[in-house]
This record gives C-alpha cells, sequence and structure tokens, in this order.
C-alpha cells in the first residue's frame, strides 16, 4: 500500500545537520541555489560537536582554538543569517537513486520529498563491544566512549567511577582526561595495535599529562561483573594480534570504556543503491564527491572517518558546491579515472577523478590513512604506473589522514591514464 | 510478610516461556494465580539466549516427553504465534553431511522424523542443498530437509505470554528469588521467597537451570540438574540474507555441530557451543567457546566474515541427567505439585504444549472451570520497521510520538517504546525496552538510543536516571551527578 502524499519539490536536500551537513548548505546557497532543506534527526544542529566541549577545533579553518559547540555554532548562525531551512528532530528513512527522500518527525509526520540533489552527511557512530566479540559477561558499565561523553558533557551524570579504556582513538583519549577531571580513575588505556590511533596532541594532552598509561600491543580478553562490571583483564598480543598466554594484568574498574573505532553511517546510502567502498566503509566519489548516481553526493565522516572537523567542512563546501552546480546544470564533463590504493594507503578519497582533456584543471585533494608508521616516507602518485607527483613526509601515522594536493599540471599528466595510483615509497621516485 | 495472608490457587515459579505459557493456558481458568521469579523480567534467563528455533521434531528419540511435545508444540506454533502477534516464520532447516558415513546417519535421523510423524521430511543432494542455499560449503554431500522447522522470536513469546497471563489476572512477583519450597500441615504449599512467603494450593516449577534444587527440596526422586552453556553469534541484518534455512550440521563421532540460521528479524545467528559448567548462571562468554563457533561455522559457511559480528552472548541449557524432560505431577511428592524440569532444547518448541497440557492437569487439580470472560491476548502491533509508509503515516496520526525515532539500527519509535514500558507485564530496563521493542538490538548495540531509552524510563516510571539499570539489580547505568562523583573524590572543595 502506498502513501498518498504528494511530494515536496526541493532543489538539494541533505540529509544531516552537522559539519558536514550545515557547510555543504552554506555553500550550495551560497552558490546561488535557494531551494535547499537540510533534515536533522537531533532535536538540534552541530552533530556530534555539541557533545565535544574540549577545545582544539578550528585551528585550520578559523585560526583559533573553539570548542565543539563554538565551532557548530558559527556554522548554525551563518546558516540562520542566511536563512537556510534547516529542520530539526526529522528522521530520514529513505532515500531512493531518483532522489526521493522519505523522512518522519513528530512536528510534520511522514513527509516525501523529490530532491534534484541529495548531499549525504549522515556522519558516523562508534564500534560497540559486540563488533570485537569481547569474552566475558554482558553487564552494565560497558560503553563507548561516544556514549559515555554524551552522559557526561550533555546530561550531567557519570557512567563510572573507575575505568580502563579500550582504544585509542580521539574520543577515548578526551574522555581518559574528562572522566578524570571528573574525579574518576582512568586506570588504564589499552590499544591493539603497536601505535595509537588517535592525534598525538591527544595522548600528550590527555594521557601523559595525566599520569594514564598507555599500553600498546595490549587488548581486553576478559570482562567480568554479574550486574556491574568489576574487573577487566588486559593481554598483550602478538604481531598477528593475538592474546599471549602469560600476560595478562587485571584492573579492577567498573566500568570500561571503548574507542575502537568509527564506521560510517551508511544505511541510507546503501538503501539508495550507491556504490560502496570496502576500504573506506563509505561511498565511492569522484572529485565532485558525487557518488555513482548522478545528483546524490557525500561529504564528512558519512563518506570516510576524519581527525579533524576542519576538514569534514573544507570537504563538505566542495560536495555544498558541486550540488549547486549539478542542479545549475554545470556539472563537470571529461572521463573518470579511477584512483588506486598504492603500496602503504588505505582509502584515498577521492576514488575518482572526472578529467576533460585540455580543460583548465583544478587542484584536487586526495585524502588516505597509510597503513601503518612510516618515517621520512614519499607519497608517490602515478599515473599508469609512471610517477606524476611526489611529496616528502615527516611522519606517518594510521592516526592521521594524510592529504595530497594535485595541481593542474599534475592532472594534466593524468588525462590519458587508465588508473592513477596512490602509494607511500621509501625511495625517492624519479618523476616523469 | 505481607503475602502470608494471601492464598493463591497456583504458584508458578518460573518466568521464562514454560512457566509463562503454564501461566497463559492457567489464566483461561478462574484461578488466582502468581508467577515468581529471580530476575527483574520475565524470559531473562535461558528463553533469551537460544537458538530460536522451533523444532520439526526429527531429532528427539521417539517415545520420549521430549518427542512428543516438540512435535506438539510446534504444531501449535503458527496459530499461537499469530494470536500473540510474535514474529514467527517457517522457513524449514537442512541438516548437513559431508560424507557417506554422514549419510547413514541422516538415515537415522530421516526414521526418526518418521517415527515421530514430522512431516516432509527429505534426503537431498548436493545440487538441490546448493539450489537452495547457494552460500552452503559446496563439499556438503547430502542433508536431511525439514519443511515444518520454524523460527520465533523467543523472548519476544515470553513477553506475549506473560502479558496475556496478566490481562487475565495471574500477578507476576520478579525480582523475587525463591528459597524454599515445603508442603503445609493443612496440605498446602508454602513459597519462600526473598521479599515475603506465599501460600497456595498447587505449585508449578518451571524454574529452568534452578528446577532440578526445587524438585530435590520436595521429591524423594532426586534429579540431577547440568548447566550446559551455549556461546553464539549475532550477526547483523544484510540486504542479501546469506541463508533463508536453519542450517544445522550432521552429529558426528566429533560432536554435535553447530547451526547457521537466519532469526525471525533477519539477523544470522551462529552457534552454539555446548560446555557443562558448575555455576549455573554464569553466562559470560568466552575466548575458547567463541572461536570454537568460528571454526565449526565455516564447515556450514566458508564465507562467513566476523566483521558483520553485532554481538555474542550464551544462554544455559537446564540438561537433566537422564536427558528427558519430566512435566508433570511431581513424583515422590505430596499432591498438589507439578513441573517442567530438564527442559532444554527443543524447550522452546516443546512449550506451548507443555503449557496447555501442564496448565489443563494443574487446573483440573483444582478444581478450577474454564472462564467465560476470559480475554483474549492482543496481538502486539506491527513494528515500526515493518510498517508500509500508508500504516506509518497512520500510526503517526494516532499517536505523534511514532515521529520520532529513537533507536536508528532498528527504526524503533518512541511511541512503540513508551508501549513496551505501559504493557502489562512492562519493561523496567534497559535490556526490557531492547527485548520487546528491539531498541538496541542493532548494530551500534544501544551506542545512540540508550541515553534516551534510558530518559523515556524515567518519565514513564517516574524515577531519576540514578535507578535506571541495564537489567535489573545492582546493574545501574549510572553511578552519580558529576557534582557528586567530583566531591566524592575531592571531598574539600567545593
Amino acid at each position: 500500500m502506498k502513501t498518498e502524499l504528494p511530494a515536496i519539490q526541493v532543489d538539494i536536500l541533505l540529509v544531516g545537520a552537522g559539519p558536514a551537513g550545515l557547510a555543504a548548505a552554506i555553500a550550495a546557497k551560497k552558490a546561488g541555489v535557494d531551494s535547499l532543506i537540510v533534515l536533522e534527526r537531533e532535536d538540534n544542529a552541530g552533530g556530534i560537536l555539541r557533545q565535544c566541549i574540549h577545545n582544539g577545533f578550528g585551528l585550520h579553518r578559523f585560526k583559533e582554538e573553539l570548542t565543539g559547540p563554538e565551532y557548530a555554532q558559527r556554522d548554525i548562525d551563518t546558516a540562520n543569517e542566511m536563512e537556510i531551512d534547516v529542520r530539526t528532530g526529522v528522521t530520514v528513512l529513505s532515500v531512493t537513486k531518483d532522489k526521493v527522500v522519505t523522512a518522519i518527525s513528530k512536528k510534520y509526520g511522514l513527509q516525501i520529498f523529490q530532491a534534484k540533489a541529495v548531499v549525504l552527511a549522515m556522519g558516523c557512530r562508534e564500534r560497540p563491544r559486540g563488533a570485537l566479540a569481547i569474552p566475558g559477561t554482558r553487564c552494565a558499565g560497558i560503553y563507548s566512549a561516544g556514549t559515555a561523553q554524551k552522559f557526561v558533557n550533555l546530561e550531567g551524570y557519570m557512567p563510572g567511577r573507575t575505568c580502563v579504556i579500550l582504544g585509542s582513538g580521539d574520543i577515548g583519549l578526551i574522555m581518559a582526561r574528562r572522566m578524570t577531571l571528573q574525579g574518576a580513575k582512568v586506570l588504564a588505556c589499552v590499544e591493539l595495535m603497536p601505535f595509537s590511533s588517535g592525534l598525538n596532541r591527544n595522548i600528550v594532552q590527555c594521557l601523559h599529562d595525566y599520569n594514564i598509561p598507555l599500553y600498546l600491543s595490549h587488548t581486553v580478553t576478559d570482562i567480568r561483573g554479574k550486574e556491574r562490571v568489576t574487573g577487566v583483564t588486559v593481554s598483550q598480543v602478538d604481531e598477528n594480534r593475538r592474546p599471549i598466554p602469560g600476560t595478562e594484568i587485571e584492573f579492577e574498574c567498573d566500568t570500561l570504556l571503548l574507542s575502537v573505532g568509527l564506521i560510517p553511517e551508511n544505511e541510507l546510502t546503501i538503501g539508495a543503491g550507491v556504490e560502496m567502498s570496502p576500504a573506506t566503509s563509505g561511498a565511492v566519489v569522484d572529485d565532485h564527491l558525487q557518488t555513482n548516481i548522478p545528483g546524490i553526493f557525500a561529504c564528512g565522516n558519512v563518506l570516510h572517518v576524519h581527525d579533524l572537523v576542519d576538514f569534514v567542512s573544507n570537504e563538505s563546501f566542495k560536495a555544498g558546491q558541486a550540488a549547486a552546480d549539478f542542479v545549475q546544470g554545470k556539472q563537470a564533463n571529461g572521463r573518470v579515472i579511477p584512483v588506486k590504493d598504492g603500496a602503504g594507503v588505505r582509502g584515498a578519497v577521492p576514488q575518482q577523478i572526472r578529467l576533460e582533456k585540455g580543460a583548465e584543471h583544478e587542484n584536487v585533494d586526495v585524502m588516505f590513512r597509510p597503513d601503518r608508521v612510516y618515517q621520512n616516507p614519499y607519497v608517490v602518485v602515478k599515473a599508469d604506473g609512471k610517477p606524476i607527483f611526489s611529496q616528502k613526509k615527516m611522519i606517518m601515522a594510521p592516526g592521521e589522514m594524510a592529504n595530497i594536493t594535485l595541481n593542474a599540471k599534475q592532472l594534466a599528466a593524468c588525462e590519458d591514464a587508465e588508473t592513477i595510483e596512490v602509494s607511500i615509497s621509501m625511495e625517492k621516485p624519479v618523476l616523469a | 510478610m505481607k503475602g502470608m495472608g494471601i492464598m493463591y490457587d497456583a504458584i508458578i515459579i518460573g518466568a521464562g516461556v514454560v512457566g509463562c505459557a503454564v501461566a497463559q493456558q492457567m489464566a483461561k481458568y478462574g484461578g488466582k494465580l502468581l508467577v515468581v521469579d529471580r530476575m527483574e523480567d520475565v524470559a531473562d534467563g535461558a528463553s533469551k539466549a537460544n537458538s530460536g528455533i522451533v523444532h520439526a521434531g526429527f531429532d528427539a528419540h521417539p517415545g520420549t516427553e521430549k518427542a512428543r511435545l516438540n512435535v506438539k508444540g510446534s504444531k501449535m506454533y503458527g496459530a499461537l504465534a499469530r494470536e500473540l502477534g510474535v514474529p514467527y516464520g517457517q522457513p524449514g532447516a537442512l541438516v548437513l553431511g559431508f560424507s557417506e558415513e554422514d549419510r547413514e546417519t541422516l538415515k537415522k535421523l530421516l526414521a526418526q522424523a518418521e517415527a515421530n510423524e514430522v512431516e516432509g521430511c527429505r534426503i537431498v543432494e548436493r545440487d538441490e542443498i546448493l539450489a537452495m542455499e547457494p552460500n552452503t560449503n559446496p563439499e556438503v554431500v547430502c542433508a536431511l530437509y525439514a519443511p515444518t522447522s520454524g523460527l520465533v522470536s523467543p523472548y519476544e513469546m515470553t513477553c506475549a505470554l506473560a502479558d496475556s497471563a496478566a490481562e487475565n489476572g495471574a500477578e507476576f512477583s520478579l525480582a523475587n528469588p525463591v528459597l524454599e519450597i515445603k508442603p503445609t500441615a493443612d496440605g498446602n504449599w508454602l513459597v519462600i521467597t526473598e521479599r515475603d512467603e506465599y501460600k497456595a494450593r498447587a505449585i508449578v516449577n518451571c524454574a529452568g537451570i534452578g528446577s532440578g534444587v526445587l524438585h530435590n527440596m520436595i521429591s524423594t526422586r532426586k534429579v540431577k540438574m547440568i548447566a550446559r552453556r551455549g556461546e553464539y553469534y549475532l550477526l547483523d541484518h544484510m540486504a542479501d540474507i546469506p541463508f533463508t534455512m536453519t542450517m544445522f550440521q550432521c552429529p558426528t563421532k566429533m560432536g554435535k555441530g553447530v547451526l547457521v540460521s537466519p532469526t525471525t528479524h533477519g539477523n544470522i545467528l551462529l552457534g552454539p557451543t555446548a560446555d557443562d559448567i558448575d555455576n549455573g548462571y554464569d553466562v559470560a562468554t568466552t575466548r575458547k567457546g567463541l572461536d570454537t563457533v568460528m571454526d565449526k561455522v565455516r564447515l556450514t559457511w566458508p564465507k562467513v566474515n566476523l566483521r558483520q559480528v553485532i554481538t555474542t552472548f550464551s544462554g544455559i541449557r537446564a540438561h537433566e541427567e537422564n536427558g528427558d524432560f519430566i512435566i508433570g505431577k511431581v513424583e515422590g511428592a505430596p499432591a498438589g505439585a507439578y513441573e517442567a524440569v530438564g527442559v532444554e532444547s527443543p524447550g522452546l518448541s516443546a512449550a506451548p504444549a507443555i503449557g496447555q497440557e501442564l496448565g489443563d492437569e494443574v487446573a483440573a487439580f483444582l478444581g478450577l472451570e474454564k472462564k467465560a470472560d476470559w480475554k483474549k491476548p492482543t496481538p502486539l502491533p506491527r513494528s515500526f520497521r515493518n510498517m508500509t509508509d500508508a500504516e506509518r503515516e497512520e500510526a503517526y496520526k494516532k499517536d505523534p510520538e511514532y515521529g520520532v525515532l529513537v533507536c536508528r539500527c532498528e527504526q524503533v519509535t518512541e511511541a512503540e517504546i513508551r508501549a513496551a514500558i505501559r504493557r502489562p507485564v512492562g519493561a523496567r530496563s534497559i535490556d526490557g525496552v531492547k527485548r520487546r521493542t528491539r531498541a538496541g538490538m542493532g548494530r551500534c548495540q544501544g551506542g545512540f538510543c540508550s541515553p534516551r531509552v534510558m530518559e523515556i524510563l524515567c518519565e514513564e516510571l517516574g524515577v531519576s536516571p540514578l535507578e535506571i539499570t541495564k537489567c535489573g539489580g545492582e546493574s545501574k547505568l549510572l553511578v552519580g551527578t558529576l557534582h557528586q562523583i567530583a566531591k566524592e573524590a575531592r571531598p574539600d572543595e567545593n
């Protein structure tokens, strides 16, 4: 039984009013699109920044240190000034390849939108304990770091008194400091890999400054407690990430916080039939952030998990501009050339670059993560195997997203290529 | 001792699927009923952590209570699940054989199926198996096909049975462990619990893993319960479900295999192990157990992907030494004592039959007549997730809280969460809401929705967030306000 609801016509519909959705909306409006609607499932715009009350946001974009809510507020204020239609408390239920968007809310009920372009900006979610299959009991006191952050920063409640943190992702590190400042004891931060997945500045400012030990190459191998956590066992792991018997360390704690990875939230994307990348768990996009479905764009953490919101905003401005170009009939032409992950590279975005032969090429940023820590490596881009770009880096680590920019000349050298490959090399390549 | 003055017709000990099925049946008669359980919610033992299979009945030895009640129970499921509005399906099952030796075992199972009067079973060959279930290990040789094998959501079933019993007057006293049962001088029964004492003309022991201790308190014929723990993996629902049927493995000298099965909600369940343990309430998972499941699953499904795992859990089966169900009047005990002891697999399948037979038997002992004004169960409404757009519009018009999505992963609305708390035997904890609505059952495992579910529980129950538990008792989610904890840490500061 189909609904009889008339579809609401809109040029650009944006899903999510976090930093990505807001930036894309602002860029699209600036580019001259007036008919746009941003749908946000929470009761407030701002996304996850609302609960990130620590500072350190905006250094790249605003050249100053802001808290998460302050950073978000700037975009919210801009959107308000530009009279952008941001609707909160609205959950998008589905997006189709024809850009029909179904949403529901307490205020408007069920609504169907027919958009000319859709920008997907749903953000990401945390990996839960269950996904790691950590053995032990399933009692209270096990939270993802972000859930704990919500309890503390938005609700004003403490989820525990004594905690161990599994995973050294940025939210986990931030919560180690936050819980300590609030009177809890953080006994350890435990990381499976031989390196942290968080930003170096957070390791220093959130662990070292508070004497919280970081156990690299360790993991939680048992959780005890009948009703509430009473302790966890931590074991060292070998090079294959298997626990080494005899290395167990017992911690008595009432809480285990997990910061074990973020996963782009792509249910709507998959539902629309958008081609996905196994490397990023996000959509496959071209250099205009357009997916394989013309007129559907993706940006921010739903596309690939960023470290810094500044880069989310930057990427999303481009997506908003591209969506505006699309509805105004100004979309890019040219041939699509796939961008492949070469040695040492994981999840290069965009996965495709569209190049029109002989045209004036705009710079293209390519972002990716190295597969491990590298000292003094070169990032190399090859067109059909011929190096056309190389850049020396001091240090590269999986915890910090790498970013390179291909200029007009370098892109011109790719015009006839079948593939472009990004790799990490310890040898300086000879450019073609 | 407020209960002392009250005389019940019957007290049912245990609010699992069997206890609730007995209670639902008995509530069709006019008696005064009490259901007591040690946990804070119904279905909080084996009934919440099992395979959710309604077995066709080829597995149990002909002539046993298990075989008889399994086949009878599984035939009752379709109608009962419809009446209660509980998710149920009958996709069929395959028991996979990988050698000619296995074929002999499967032939024995087929003969057993025929003896137990299970309909439609036959041996199928490799090509047919791969046509039915293309993700099966291509090394499969043959299989027993059982078209009547079914699936049910066991905790939703139990909750619905409890609601129906409660709507017809049965009282529930949860989080109230029974410490002792004994006959009284006047020919009745005394049930001593942690909170109270109750008298009844009859008692029905449906206490699962705890049923052996209770049995031995009152009977001269002792039983021996063995706690058999089974560990499971649960996978996310996927766009293309890899198996539509329940895939068993042929039992071999190497042991009983594990199953790969869809659930009624489109997830995939892998497991269980079978380890006898000392503490019958220890439902921890272990590295060894989980690794065993994964190793064995690969025989059925070589391409199983751990990235799809959303949770792991374990459950306890109440195995009686002699291996059969013990159902009916307690042998070697005074009159008025009834029991369902040793109800391990296929206990879920048999539960409707056990409930009906035992309920009728106890009612007959009590001399009760069927009530004329018995209220038929109110079928659970279709979940928002399974509604069409038009149904969603209708639901929203009746209750605008259908417009508020609380659980993103499973698309559960605020209206449904409030309704779960307001049910006759309503949710009182995060897990209680989860079992009734699926909020928190999805891939983020409550990461996003649990703070909001907590708030709704507070509003509905009129309590502080500091009182809200994951699953009753001391399983509180929060330890204090920011101010309280900071004050504890630094008592000298303001």
